[in-house]
């Protein structure tokens, strides 16, 4: 008996790459990638040729050399509530999520036209309230915001601005349409994978991007601190900039340490500041130096223990004072999160056309507040088909989603929302839009969402795309990276050159 | 620089270095057991002697035997100068300062740590052990030159190096004291062949054996304390870390060489000075154990007033705006 080669036909290589989107059914959601089976949307076809020309075993090597970049790299988080110092890596996929010139256009203008309303609102909430006094915002509504601080009540930050950085996720219906889905005006995180996830698609896919004309992302950082710089440039020549980072045990601890090198900042800790003379200063090999601006990763209430928590070990005490005498720039301005409150968030629109007298160029999701009681009636009696979330939680922790819920579940929220209905909104449940993940030798349709970030400085700068988070279990809706989320590079591709 | 990021870089050196050492310790012995093996268990207990965590093993383990010595020493996440804590500890430090280090030393630390995590496939036979000591030796060895490679020799790179010789300058002199402690039980060995095995096995943990023969020749205790000691040109002999690191203190400071600006100047200065005129005979006079001692008590004394000096964030008033 003689054995064979083994065989292989004459296409096998086209074999093997109609295997990776054959079957591939966009199904009843919204696929950012593929129009029908089979057709890719315009923005993406060259992207989706090119994938029809390699290999599924290509593909998964690409897949697999990214992510042994990002672990040789440490591009890593931590996780919330596991063991001190634990660390993982947000799960990187491959298949790009795109954005025709068009459509981002118009996202931009929209993202642009809510910072700049909000950072009015933010404004005229700790002065003269007249928002308020309209009564366009109800007055318990903001006295009960968990975020409104009194200690900003009157306060000026310099140049005006409050949300200097913001993270603004969006995201998109079966129908096609897009949503805002909340502001994120803390100390959003994200963007350090942004613009990692594009290096690493730049070495896996490097023909694409010859022919693919994608925006880049890489003036981010001297953006940020141009925008961080301008804030102090009339008071001091070259304002000395530090970021403030809780330290390596914060989830976001990567990022942190990634923004100080590309901007060439100082990455301090509480630990190493002290205030005196109404100014902070660092303690350094040389002796202490002065900082004008901080850009602070800890949130409001760790900034400071004699003005916020008392029990903070993270803050500098007295950094408050030295603030309200304009001796230091903080961003985001503290104070700044009773814009990012997610019942102020139901009002969002009302609050552009206030101040801007126009129509918000984006729309909200469908809200309903559970403080009014026609709307808790609602909410309570549809349960089973709605999200509900808490005002003051971040990173997708304390939600119902309605339709995978148990009775149980919904029985415990119903509870929480009557004894507590100020803190609690109900959306409809989206079915948001997918993009083909490379799972298992083939493509498979994933939900997503996307956070593009806003720096708030000279002007208003969006950075083109964003941070596209995606659901990578099958049907799951949880696109956080606390909790199973991973994340694509976001293409904006440039306009026809002609 | 930040004080907070000094500090950590000149920890990261010192436990990659420590750790370095910790191996060396180790397989120095392992390498005297195989030649004595009838010696049995009483060679491992010196070994926790000369480390100076001979406390803490006690409170964990019941008999220093070989087993329980080198689980201590090398993956025991309570004893704090284990292997393992060592480079834990130095990936922490690392970490915490990623923007102030090049991409490869992270990388290196990075990937060190989660080969000594793993155990680098130790499974306690004996022959792995060689093995996988000799690849921490190595990793240390390259992390120590990825740093001259890739850092820019300025005031971070002199706080890696400082901390880098102070931590050798001290541990070179427990391994000597590693052969103080084994040889105690029978004085009788010295100038047998028995003697100059113990020594060329010393020799060889601290990698010194060929430069050692180049230089003397003959192995002689009183010859191979002069290398290992008061060499200024061998990179793991004390006068030769003492002189690397007061080097780079002058260069953080700015101070010129042969004086002194600040206490750990002066402190280290002194030792270093003392050391430059002193002889092996005068060493092995006085004893060798007490001079390791006593080296190693000043040693720390130079690190309390380092800390003092550049890392304490003292209560003290910081300069007027007009002086900044």
């Amino acid at each position: 008996m003689t054995s064979r080669p083994s065989g292989s036909s004459p296409d096998a290589r086209n074999r093997a790459v109609a295997d990776v989107a054959d079957g591939y059914d966009p199904g009843e959601f919204y696929d950012e990638m593929f129009a029908g089976s089979g057709t890719a949307r315009a923005g993406c076809e060259a992207l989706y040729q090119r994938f029809r020309q390699l290999s599924t075993d290509d593909l998964v090597r690409r897949q697999d050399a990214a992510v042994r970049a990002m672990l040789r790299l440490g591009i890593t988080f931590n996780v919330y509530g596991a063991d001190e110092g634990t660390e993982r890596l947000i799960p990187f996929d491959i298949v790009p999520r795109i954005l025709e010139q068009e459509e981002w256009s118009w996202m931009e203008r929209g993202l642009k036209q809510r910072i700049f309303a909000l950072n009015m609102f933010i404004h005229d909430v700790y002065h003269r309230q007249s928002i308020i006094r309209d009564k366009v915002v109800p007055e318990h509504i903001l006295l009960s915001a968990e975020s409104f601080r009194q200690q900003c009540v009157g306060l000026d930050p310099p140049k005006g601005i409050w949300c200097h950085i913001t993270g603004t996720d969006v995201v998109r219906d079966a129908d096609g349409q897009v949503y805002i889905l909340e502001d994120n005006m803390r100390c959003p995180s994200g963007v350090s994978y942004v613009l990692q996830n594009r290096q690493l698609m730049k070495q896996t896919f490097p023909q694409l991007f010859e022919r693919a004309n994608v925006v880049p992302v890489d003036d981010y950082c001297s953006r940020l601190l141009d925008g961080l710089q301008f804030l102090m440039d009339q008071r001091v020549r070259r304002p000395v900039v530090a970021l403030l980072t809780p330290g390596i045990y914060n989830s976001a601890y990567f990022e942190h340490s990634f923004l100080a090198q590309q901007m060439g900042v100082y990455l301090v800790e509480g630990r190493d500041l002290l205030v005196s003379d109404n100014f902070v200063y660092m303690r350094t090999t040389k002796g202490f130096e002065r900082i004008d601006v901080l850009y602070r990763r800890l949130d409001d209430d760790f900034l400071d223990p004699r003005a916020f928590r008392d029990d903070s070990m993270l803050g500098v005490p007295g950094l408050f004072e030295v603030y309200r005498a304009g001796n230091i720039a903080l961003a985001n301005a503290p104070g700044t999160g009773v814009a990012d409150d997610k019942v102020m968030y139901a009002y969002v629109p009302e609050i552009i056309k206030y101040y801007l007298d126009e129509d918000p160029i984006i729309p909200n999701v469908p809200t309903f507040l559970c403080w009014e009681d026609k709307q808790r009636d609602h909410v309570l009696a549809n349960l089973d088909k709605l999200v509900v979330k808490p005002a003051n939680e971040s990173g997708g922790y304390g939600m119902l989603i309605g339709p995978r819920s148990t009775a149980a579940e919904r029985e415990d929220f119903a509870g929480r929302i009557q004894a507590d209905p100020r803190n609690y909104i109900a959306q409809p449940t989206l079915s948001l839009s997918r993009v083909p993940v490379l799972a298992d030798h083939r493509l498979e349709g994933r939900h997503v969402d996307l956070r593009p970030f806003i720096i708030y400085g000279k002007d208003i700068y969006v950075l083109p795309g964003g941070l596209t988070r995606v659901a990578l279990e099958k049907g799951s809706l949880v696109v956080n990276s606390s909790q199973g989320g991973g994340s694509k590079d976001t293409w904006v591709l440039a306009g026809e050159r002609t | 620089m930040l004080s907070r990021v000094a500090s950590s870089i000149y920890w990261m050196s010192r436990y990659v270095e420590r750790a370095e050492n910790v191996a060396r310790f180790v397989s120095v012995n392992l390498n005297l057991s195989l030649d004595f093996p009838r010696e049995g268990q009483q060679q491992w207990l010196p070994l926790v002697v000369t480390t100076g965590d001979n406390e803490a093993f006690n409170e964990l383990y019941d008999e220093p035997s070989r087993h329980n010595v080198i689980r201590f020493l090398t993956f025991d996440r309570d004893n704090p100068n284990s292997i393992l804590s060592c480079l834990t500890a130095a990936r922490e430090n690392a970490r915490s300062v990623r923007e102030c280090i090049s991409a490869e030393m992270w990388e290196h630390i990075n990937n060190f740590y989660l080969m000594v995590k793993e155990g680098g496939g130790y499974r306690g036979a004996i022959d792995q052990i060689y093995d996988f000591f000799e690849r921490i030796r190595s990793a240390g060895q390259q992390f120590a030159g990825i740093t001259d490679a890739t850092m820019t020799h300025g005031e971070a790179w002199h706080f890696s190096r400082f901390g880098r010789s102070i931590e050798r300058a001290d541990k070179t002199s427990r391994i000597l004291d590693v052969k103080y402690f084994i040889l105690l039980p029978s004085p009788d060995t010295i100038g047998t062949p028995l003697d100059v095995i113990q020594w060329s096995a010393l020799l060889r943990s601290a990698s010194a054996l060929e430069m050692y023969r180049q230089r003397h020749g003959r192995i002689s205790p009183t010859r191979v304390v002069e290398f290992l000691i008061l060499d200024n040109e061998f990179p793991r002999a004390v006068l030769h870390c003492l002189t690397k690191a007061n080097e780079s203190l002058h260069a953080i400071t700015g101070a010129k060489l042969g004086g002194f600006s600040n206490q750990p100047e002066q402190t280290l200065g002194q030792l270093r000075a003392e050391l430059a005129y002193t002889s092996a005979e005068e060493v092995i006079d006085r004893g060798l154990h007490e001079f390791v001692d006593d080296l190693q008590m000043r040693l720390n004394l130079v690190g309390e007033a380092v800390y003092d000096a550049f890392f304490a964030m003292r209560p003290m008033k910081p300069p007027s705006f007009a002086e900044v």
